[in-house]
């Protein structure tokens, strides 16, 4: 693998890790979107506010962010 | 597409106002508002020609976050402000957003007869079956049977269906959606935007607070989830019987129809009066 490409894929695996972002001051951790998500990609942290835990498994179907009633969510890909 | 999806709400918050709002977490109002951003954004409105008019209630807080011309009035009394506010200035897009409590109980009488005049006023009704803020008492919409802080021993009146109380008292576009079916709302809701004469959306949504505990519903997930089962797609519904129906809701656009509006009807006279005036004056100089 050249090394141009190499930096190609560590890029795509860093962006890929957090594919949705979580605002947290403005979330109330009402758990839609651990619920709703269809890949399970929330987990709760200690105080019950959503995680990003499985971002590989995330497919951008926007379930996530057009259900947060805080709009707390957006999309760092698409 | 999606990245604006994302970032489209945030462009049509007020700057200055705080956040999280004050709705309770969970609740499908701030959905209902998410729903309504990106209808409004896919139709590609100048910020100035929106104004979004509402009552009191917890749906009525809505325009006090949004960066439109807003009107926060009385109790019921949104629509006659929104008449008001549209035959002042037909260019406007007046969107009236409001609960069942505000809409149908307390400003009843406006809903119907702006229904029947066939104003071009796009009418939002956030249906969560119950007075949310004020404590949980029962509304025109509460189903029958169902507890609320008002009837602690159940619900003994029948209940309104706004939807078909809109199309017969004269709703020009009448459609149903949930908070569930997010996407689709905001399809329904753009639709009865660009609408010619009274439009007509009800938005099923979620108050686990009030109706919820009192009905031991379940949390907000759960609500939201139970919209998902309910739901009948207009499409399917035709195929089926009223026994099967019974107990659910049809979403999807359930009427359209085109009638002359009142707004041009009433430019129509004014026109005529104007032109009377001139042929006067032309005959008296003569
Ligand atoms: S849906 Fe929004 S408010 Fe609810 S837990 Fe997720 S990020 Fe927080
Ligand atoms: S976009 Fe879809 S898959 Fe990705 S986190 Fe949100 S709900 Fe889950
Ligand atoms: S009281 Fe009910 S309708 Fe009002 S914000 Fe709370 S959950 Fe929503």
């Amino acid at each position: 693998m050249a090394d141009t490409e190499k930096v190609e894929v560590k890029k795509k695996w860093k962006k890929r890790s957090d594919p949705v972002v979580i605002y947290k001051k403005w979330c109330k951790a009402c758990f839609i979107c651990v619920e709703m998500c269809p890949q399970k990609v929330f987990d709760t942290d200690r105080d019950g506010y959503p995680v990003v835990t499985r971002g590989l498994d995330c497919t951008q179907c926007s379930i996530c962010w057009l259900h947060c009633p805080e709009f707390a969510i957006t999309s760092s890909e698409k | 597409m999606v990245e604006q999806v994302s970032n489209v709400t945030h462009k049509y918050l007020r700057p200055k106002k705080t956040f999280p709002n004050v709705w309770c977490p969970g609740c499908g109002i701030g959905i209902a508002m998410g729903a309504l951003i990106r209808a409004i954004d896919s139709l590609n409105f100048n910020k100035d020609d929106v104004s979004v008019v509402s009552g009191i209630g917890c749906t009525a807080r809505i325009p006090v976050y949004l960066d439109f011309n807003t009107l926060h009035t009385t109790h019921g009394r949104a629509i006659a402000f929104a008449t008001g506010v549209k035959l002042a200035n037909p260019k406007l897009h007046v969107i009236v957003i409001s609960g069942d409590g505000d809409l149908l109980a307390i400003g009843g009488n406006h809903f119907i007869h702006a229904a029947r005049r066939n104003i071009d006023i796009t009418c939002i009704l956030v249906n969560n079956y119950i007075y949310g803020m004020t404590g949980g008492q029962y509304s025109p919409t509460t189903p029958f049977a169902k507890n609320a802080s008002t009837a602690p021993y159940g619900m003994i009146e029948q209940s309104f269906d706004p939807s078909d109380l809109a199309k017969s008292s004269g709703a020009t576009y009448v459609a149903r959606g949930t908070v569930y079916h997010a996407s689709q709302l905001s399809r329904l809701i753009s639709q009865a935007i660009s609408h010619n004469g009274f439009s007509f959306v009800e938005v099923i949504s979620n108050c686990h607070t009030q109706y919820g505990r009192l009905n031991r519903e379940g949390s907000a997930v759960k609500m939201i989830q139970w919209q998902k089962e309910y739901a009948v797609p207009a499409s399917a519904a035709a195929r089926m019987t009223r026994e099967e129906l019974e107990g659910k809701f049809v979403t999807g656009k359930l009427h359209e129809v085109f009638r002359p509006e009142y707004v041009s009807e009433y430019q129509k006279i004014i026109d005529k009066f104007n032109e009377e005036e001139e042929e006067n004056r032309q005959l008296q100089e003569s």
